[in-house]
């Protein structure tokens, strides 16, 4: 087994023992992101030079700790990649826009603060702004799922899904705004996690849905999941949105089992439009959860029709308003050839912005117009305080929910890109457990059509114990932990 | 046909927190451009404000010395436009849930006592500086920004519309201004600009109760224009009115150089700000304890100053309104009791003598050069008739001309009142000898005859003898000689 196979656990254990360093760890990944990336073209910047020297660094602190210095935290050492919208002071933010090609933050997000001992690969590609479902809205190339590179890795956290899938890193963080993690990890057959809101500081995660956005990490196997959750977790003063609640021991979950727990099954998953064959899987898997001990029950969400639609006002009204300091007046993208400030403005947004990004600007932007705010963005907020109702309802008869994570397997590129509603329609499982707030995570439950399944589970808020507890016996269930991504090899 | 004018009034005042409402960054005036300065105030991708807590603090202190109800659940809202000194293309403010609403504030004009509704006092942040290398962001060949003021807490008071005249309007923001001082919110410099006002002008048919088209007033940086806006504006619209016209809604920018107001942009042409709650931060529960605490910490306001004046110096309402309304007068009447001057002889000539100079000059009192301690040397002598009023009216346009000490100057040009009895009877004698006419006819009975007497011997003493004395001493001296005869 290469070292680049490892997981984040067993690589820790790894360095723990000295079987390996994490400078090794490093040539390994290297060495297979040199043969692959080429094809699967999962990164925007790597940055080599940084991962050598952060490697040596904690090849020291381990050494140190084998002698008998203070043990360094389990992520010590361990090659990651960031998505990128997420800043890093003094490497390149892009957020997959032209807008910020040549943007380099001079501060760091909190989670990469946090992540510091950790051994930065580089930033992951994504749509652009995080807006899509398919990395095909990159302004720099689409990335390829390394299961089938003819396949869309999902996106909008596509990049990181790849590089985690593809055995580039043992974990990646993305951001989900409405399964922008959940849904290509379903894609790609890796473990996402999108945390309660409010779970991860939001700070230097570049806007896109603020009430909607948080950022997860991508492992695989649900431990893995578990320990960069408990890294990253936790309140920030410099995110007034994030809470101030203790975070739970996950990895200690994992082993819990499902005993005695309720699996609420919401029978309008189960409905039109789901594949038969992802359908069957995520059956299949419930059912081994039964065998487990596990109790399930129906229950029922019969407002998540309107998930979709309270969900494109929501995160479209924030987005125009959080995309509008793209002005190219004090920073990234301007257009030199404007005779004022205002067609300055016009025209750096209009080169700087790809066209998905300029669609959802101007819906949100209407969305939020005088005369339509009721109608459309207050009306959004009522949707969210009855899903809110009868998620609460549904909690009262469960302890977790499961589903699909998309109704198919990962299209082909060019499918969906000409009708932007059909693309929209991939994340209709996972957009609620943003508009609530609720945590969400996508497992590998098997293969249909040589392309992996993801199920998804969801919690009650800060209830990431119960979600952990869960997956980690999907896993046992469906024996996919530490699988790397079939086609790429 | 007689019109009336509907005046409402909206007030910016940047508070004088130590650091900004989002971020820690200083909020010091006049530091070199973009020095106070962090990714969060120049609305860097992906950072996200923090609320500070003072300036909320600061806030509610406003709203509460302005009678507002402080309200329990309140929030932030997104104002959003483009605008260059605007970093986020949005500015946080406060758009339904404001943290002050429904006060009052009253003044007095003519002596009459005036309510003046408060519609509410929210809380928001300030915008960054443009310096244009010309005329203005349109013409000039460059600009550039200075974002140290972006981020500074700023509090907004919207009036209702409740006033009537110009006058009222002065009345109304200079008792805001004396009321936003006391509490020390903030310096409420107009010339810096931490204090700015918009006029929002309408006029009426005397008599009517419906609102005619009002205009909103901008560019408005002194207590004066503000004045001289409203009163140009109301007669503006009269005549557009009186020729058969019509007011339109609009946005009229003030000119002060040229004392008229220019027509700025329509109400069509007004921004859509698509407001809507800020999404990065939580919403603020205000409680009854915290507000309570805040309440605690308000001092005395111009209110109750007034009736310390009437009490405790038993000043007269219109003069003690005069002087409490205005931070400036209030502290100038206390420092020069603390001096020592007699209260109400001070007061009738701060709203006398002094404000008439202070007027004709075009001073603030503040900067007066007749201090309060110069003010309170000069009532002294007058008080213990070393000069007379004549000649303390002479020597005060001298000190406020020039400054310095009025004994001093009362020394050095020899006005002393003559209160010796032996120099004053000299002199006295000295005008009898020279008027045996009048002299006579006082000794033959005509006791009318002493004033003119009285007149000379002061006119003798170029004013320096004190009336009363000199009146004593010339019927003592002719009464004698009248006694000889
Ligand atoms: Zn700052």
């Amino acid at each position: 087994m290469e070292l680049y196979e490892f997981g984040v656990g067993q690589l820790a254990e790894a360095f723990e023992k000295g079987i390996a360093s994490p400078s090794e760890a490093l040539s390994s990944v290297l060495e297979r992101i040199a043969g692959l990336e080429g094809e699967v073209r999962a990164f925007l910047l790597t940055d080599e030079e940084g991962a050598r020297k952060a490697a040596a660094k904690a090849d020291g602190l381990w050494l140190a700790a084998r002698k008998g210095g203070t043990k360094p935290s389990a992520l010590t050492g361990m090659p990651f990649v960031l998505k990128d919208n997420i800043c890093t002071k003094g490497t390149r933010t892009s957020c997959g826009s032209r807008m910020l090609e040549n943007f380099v933050p001079p501060y760091d997000a909190t989670v990469a603060v946090k992540l510091a001992g950790s051994v930065l690969l580089g930033k992951s590609n994504m749509d652009e702004f995080a807006m899509g479902s398919s990395t095909e809205n990159s302004a720099f190339g689409p990335t390829k799922n390394p299961w089938d590179t003819r396949a869309v890795p999902g996106g909008s956290s596509g990049g990181s899904a790849a590089c985690v899938s593809a055995g580039f890193a043992p974990f990646a963080l993305g951001s989900d705004t409405g399964g922008s993690i959940r849904q290509p990890a379903s894609l790609c057959g890796v473990v996402g996690l999108k945390p309660t809101y409010g779970r991860v500081s939001r700070y230097g995660l570049v806007a896109f849905g603020s009430s909607l956005d948080q950022i997860g990490p991508f492992a695989r196997s649900v431990e893995d999941a578990a320990m960069v959750f408990e890294a990253i977790a936790g309140h920030d003063p410099k995110d007034s949105t994030s809470s101030p609640r203790p975070v739970p021991d996950v990895r200690k979950a994992c082993s819990k089992g499902v005993k005695g727990m309720r699996i609420g099954l919401p029978k309008e998953y189960f409905a039109n439009g789901l594949d038969p064959e992802v359908r069957d899987l995520v059956m299949k898997a419930v059912l081994r959860l039964k065998d487990e001990g596990a109790e399930i029950v129906e229950v029922s969400l019969p407002s998540s029709m309107y998930g979709l639609a309270a969900y494109y006002l929501a995160a479209t009204a924030e987005a125009s308003s959080n995309l509008a300091r793209f002005d190219g007046i004090r920073y990234g993208l301007r257009d030199l050839g404007a005779k004022d400030v205002v067609s300055a403005m016009k025209r750096t947004r209009s080169q700087g912005f790809g066209d998905e990004v300029k669609r959802r600007i101007m819906l949100g932007t209407y969305v939020l117009s005088a005369g339509y705010y009721e109608a459309y963005y207050n009306k959004a907020l009522k949707v969210r305080r009855v899903l809110k109702d009868e998620f609460d309802e549904a909690f009262a008869k469960c302890d977790a929910i499961a589903g699909p994570t998309t109704p198919e397997v990962a299209f082909r590129f060019g499918e969906r890109t000409e009708h932007p509603l059909s693309m929209y329609m991939s994340d209709i499982y996972t957009i609620t457990a943003n508009l609530i707030g609720i945590p969400a995570i996508s497992v590998p439950c098997g293969l249909s059509k040589g392309l992996p399944v993801g199920l998804q589970l969801a919690a009650r808020a800060f209830d990431e114990e119960t979600l952990f507890a869960a997956a980690a016996e999907v896993e046992r269930g469906s024996g996919f932990a530490g699988r790397i991504g079939g086609g790429a090899r | 046909m007689s019109w009336e004018t509907v005046i409402g009034i909206e007030v910016h005042v940047e508070l004088s927190t130590e650091s900004k409402v989002f971020c820690g960054c200083k909020t010091r005036f006049g530091a070199r451009p973009n020095t106070q300065v962090c990714p969060v105030c120049l609305g860097m991708p992906g950072v996200l404000p923090v609320l500070n807590r003072k300036a909320v603090e600061y806030c509610m202190k406003a709203a509460l010395a302005l009678n507002c109800e402080v309200s329990g659940r309140t929030k932030f809202d997104r104002k959003n436009y483009f605008y260059p000194d605007l970093p986020k293309a949005y500015q946080i403010s406060q758009y339904d849930m404001p943290i002050g609403k429904n006060g009052w504030m009253d003044v007095e004009v003519d002596g009459k006592a005036k309510r003046i509704g408060i519609r509410r006092v929210h809380l928001e942040e300030e915008t960054g500086k443009l310096v244009h290398a010309g005329d203005d962001i349109t013409s000039a060949e460059s600009s550039m920004i200075d974002f140290n003021r972006c981020g500074i807490p700023l509090i907004e008071i919207v009036s209702e519309a409740d006033m009537r005249s110009a006058d009222e309007a002065r009345a109304y923001l200079v008792k805001l201004r004396s009321i936003l001082l006391a509490i020390g919110v903030s310096d409420c410099k107009m010339e810096e600009g931490s204090m700015r006002c918009e006029a929002n002008v309408s006029i009426r048919p005397e008599g009517s109760t419906e609102f005619g088209a009002l205009t909103e007033m901008k560019n408005i940086a002194s207590f004066k224009a503000v004045y001289k806006a409203i009163e140009f504006e109301s007669k503006r619209q009269a005549k557009v009115l009186e020729s058969g016209g019509r007011v339109r809604r609009e946005t009229r920018h003030w000119d002060d150089l040229k004392s008229e107001t220019v027509f700025m942009r329509s109400k069509e042409q007004a921004h859509d700000y698509r407001y809507f709650p800020e999404p990065d931060l939580v919403p603020l529960e205000i409680d009854r304890a915290w507000t309570d605490r805040v309440k605690d910490t308000i001092p005395e306001l111009p209110d109750q100053r007034k009736a310390r004046y009437v009490a405790d110096y038993g000043l007269g309402q219109r003069e003690s309104s005069l002087i409490s309304d205005d931070m400036d007068l209030s502290t100038y009447f206390e420092k020069g009791i603390e001096a020592g001057a007699e209260a109400k002889a001070l007061a009738n000539w701060m709203t006398g003598e002094l404000a008439a100079a202070l007027n004709a000059s075009g001073t603030e009192i503040s900067s007066s050069k007749a201090g309060p301690a110069e003010m309170a040397e000069l009532l002294g002598m007058v008080a213990k008739n070393e000069i007379s009023g004549k000649t303390a009216k002479e020597v005060f346009a001298e000190v406020f001309a020039k400054g310095g000490s009025p004994r001093k100057m009362v020394e050095a040009m020899g006005l002393g009142q003559i209160s010796g009895e032996e120099e004053l009877r000299k002199a006295a004698v000295a005008v009898i000898d020279a008027n045996p006419g009048p002299s006579a006819d006082y000794i033959a009975g005509k006791e009318n005859a002493i004033m003119f007497l009285v007149g000379q011997l002061m006119k003798a003493t170029k004013g320096r003898a004190n009336p009363k004395m000199a009146n004593q001493l010339l019927k003592q001296e002719l009464d004698g000689r009248k006694k000889n005869l």
